[in-house]
């Protein structure tokens, strides 16, 4: 066992920040969801999953019937992995707990992107540590197709905690879908995770996570990042379904020159969610480069939607565009775009617009033909699709496809 | 085709337009030339239906049909349709999802393509409408959906504005495209309304009829040619002088104390 996970340091850091609330977000109290459950069989032929598990991963973007299309797959149920492979050379997919068992070097991936002590939800699933996923990619190693990593809720009431280290070796390619959901469609869940990234010179690495919990479910994900030169790290997230409390603002550094990050968030709040999402990008490191576009569309729901670039070396330059629209009287949105500049010669911009569909545009369309209800589902349909540079195009479809199975529940 | 009977309008309790009267037959292009602030975009509005323009008085009819109570979109299906001097940008939507919007259910990827390419657009198709367009972009834009739009009565509202040589050959050639103008009269099924300040649009499309609108009223009706080379001669003051000679003319204050 290495020692990351015999570290005392990290236990009693975490014993420290166990009841510590989180900076942002509603408090969740930990003590109302079960802390553990009987462990999950498990499945050596992910199609061999129950249907309605399937059905409702697939609505995440977790393929697996026919996993031909993807370099690997993760899947956890609640708390236990059930399955794990890989299709192709060059690339690990393996539950934490194994690979802290096979390496003894993951003391250097283990909490280094993300503070044990952030808050008590990073400091339970420390204390309470069950699983989570290892992906990495091997030096020089490009994924064709993408790995899936599936973290699945199927216990009421249940606390999922996760664990996951994402590293992409020196000039690797690693691109990853992961979905989370719920196997209830109202039943109260916990979702605590987890995830730190480690993107080392010359890699590419892009993430695309979507969510699709219930309305009853609260959710804190704490993710971390940090890019080396000449990285990549595309980062893509999209929640179209409700969801009951979600408080996320996960941070990327950019460490080493001519860095590049890419957030981009689609968000949308039903009636009842309440969210407060954000991303934050340090440039920590000379010419290094963000971009953090958010789309927040409220029907009913509350969204504060975050972002920050703090530029901390000479010619970095970043950029944020934050844009929420308020489809339905109750919804609102609260957009914080936030720029520290710390030193001259950097250059930091962002724009952020919250509002109706303009009456001028919905003419506009219907002037061509279209029915108001129609021309006001196009000028929708076109804030939530976001063009993502650098997608690979299996990816770019796959994730307008499970943008436009949830359209409906927006229009 | 159309035909405009004693019409009144109004925008925010304001009458603009007053006592326009106007027909014109089917495969006809007339223009409406006329001083800036006259009252021409708003009839070409008025007659699309956008809602902001109310009508007080009067009718107009379309295809023997009275549309006067038609919604925009409406009218738009009925085989009206409009290029606009200066369209929103619409964020997200793109011109390639324009195009199939006007297109209906003709539409498909090769035509889209085609009309793109037509319109010298081809690189546009996947930008988002409007966003960052040029004058000259967004004149070829607006006729490349109306092409794909196929409408009885085109509305063209300055098509001419903002574009430089090179583009307004181009955008003359579409517009006779779009009106049919390589056909006789009688076959044409397109009709055009033209609007314009400048008229140079006519050294590139033919028109049968020229009208000239000043304060919200249809003054002279005409050679199209002959009133434009007046325009040119002495200018929109001396039409003005003409219909105040001819008390044709009242000021918006005028009307105000009148309804007042």
């Amino acid at each position: 066992m290495s020692e990351a996970k015999t570290s005392r340091t990290y236990r009693d850091k975490a014993q420290a920040a166990v009841n510590k609330p989180a900076a942002l977000g509603e408090d969740i109290d930990l003590n109302s969801y079960l802390g553990s459950t009987e462990a999950q069989p498990y499945q050596a032929d992910p199609s061999q999953l129950p249907a309605k598990a399937k059905e409702r991963m697939l609505e995440a973007g977790v393929i697996l019937d026919d996993v031909s299309q993807r370099s690997g797959t993760y899947i956890q149920i609640d708390n236990t992995p059930v399955h794990t492979s890989i299709r192709q050379e060059g690339v690990e997919v393996m539950a934490v707990s194994r690979a802290l068992e096979k390496y003894d070097w993951m003391a250097d991936y283990w909490w280094q992107a993300v503070a044990v002590d952030t808050d008590k939800y990073t400091a339970n699933v420390e204390l309470n540590q069950f699983d989570g996923y290892f992906i990495r990619a091997l030096p020089g190693q490009k994924t064709i197709f993408p790995v899936q990593a599936c973290l699945y809720l199927s216990k009421a009431r249940l606390a999922q905690k996760v664990h996951n280290i994402i590293i992409a070796e020196e000039d690797s390619e690693l691109h990853i879908i992961t979905g989370c959901t719920t196997a209830s469609s109202g039943e109260p869940g916990l979702h605590m995770g987890v995830s730190e990234f480690y993107i080392k010179r010359g890699a590419k690495v892009t993430f695309t996570m979507i969510h699709s919990w219930n309305s009853e479910t609260a959710v804190r994900p704490r993710s971390g990042a940090i890019v080396e030169e000449n990285g990549l790290f595309l980062n893509n997230y999209v929640l179209m379904k409700p969801v009951g409390s979600l408080q996320m603002y996960p941070a990327t550094k950019c460490v080493g020159e001519n860095a590049v990050v890419r957030y981009n968030s689609i968000l949308v709040a039903a009636k009842g969610s309440s969210l407060d999402v954000g991303s934050r990008v340090l440039l920590n490191a000379k010419g290094s480069r963000t971009e953090i576009v958010s789309r927040a569309i409220t029907t009913g729901g509350s969204i504060i939607a975050r972002g920050c670039i703090e530029g901390n070396a000479p010619e970095v330059k970043g950029h944020l565009e934050c844009r929420g629209l308020i489809l339905q009287d109750g919804g609102r949105i609260h957009a914080i775009p936030e720029l520290k500049g710390n030193l001259a010669g950097i250059d930091l911009s962002h724009e952020a617009a919250v509002g109706k569909i303009a009456e001028e545009e919905v003419e506009y369309l219907m002037a061509r033909g279209l029915t108001r209800t129609e021309a006001t589902a196009t000028i929708v349909r076109g804030f939530i699709r976001v063009d993502i540079e650098g997608l690979p195009p299996l990816l770019g479809t796959e994730l307008q496809r499970a943008i436009e199975a949830s359209e409906e529940e927006v229009m | 085709m159309l035909d405009i009977k004693d019409l009144a309008v109004e925008i925010e309790g304001r009458e603009i337009l007053h006592d326009i009267n106007l027909t014109i037959k089917t495969g006809e292009t007339h223009v409406l030339f006329g001083p800036n602030g006259s009252g021409k975009t708003t009839l070409i509005m008025t007659i699309m239906g956008f809602p902001k323009y109310k009508v007080t008085r009067g009718s107009i009819i379309f295809n023997d049909r009275d549309i006067t109570g038609l919604t925009l979109d409406e009218r738009a299906r009925l085989g009206i349709g409009m290029s606009f001097q200066r369209p929103p940008v619409v964020r997200g939507v793109k011109t390639r999802d324009m195009i199939a919007a006007c297109l209906g259910e003709q539409g498909n990827e090769e035509t889209i393509n085609r009309l793109a390419a037509q319109t010298d657009l081809t690189d546009f198709l996947d930008r988002e409408i409007n966003y960052g367009f040029s004058g000259g972009e967004i004149k070829r834009s607006e006729m490349m959906q109306l092409i794909a739009q196929k409408p009885q009565l085109a509305l063209l509202d300055e098509p001419e504005s903002g574009v430089d040589l090179v583009n307004i050959a181009l955008i003359g050639r579409l517009i006779n495209e779009l009106l049919e103008k390589d056909c006789p009269i009688v076959s044409r099924k397109c009709t055009g309304f033209i609007i314009s300040h400048t008229g140079h649009i006519l050294d590139y499309v033919n028109a049968r009829t020229g009208y000239v609108m000043c304060a919200g009223r249809i003054g002279c009706e005409g050679d199209p040619h002959e009133i434009l080379a007046t325009v040119r001669e002495r200018g929109y003051e001396e039409c003005v002088s003409c219909f105040i000679k001819r008390g044709g003319v009242k000021i918006a204050s005028d009307v105000h104390k009148e309804r007042g």
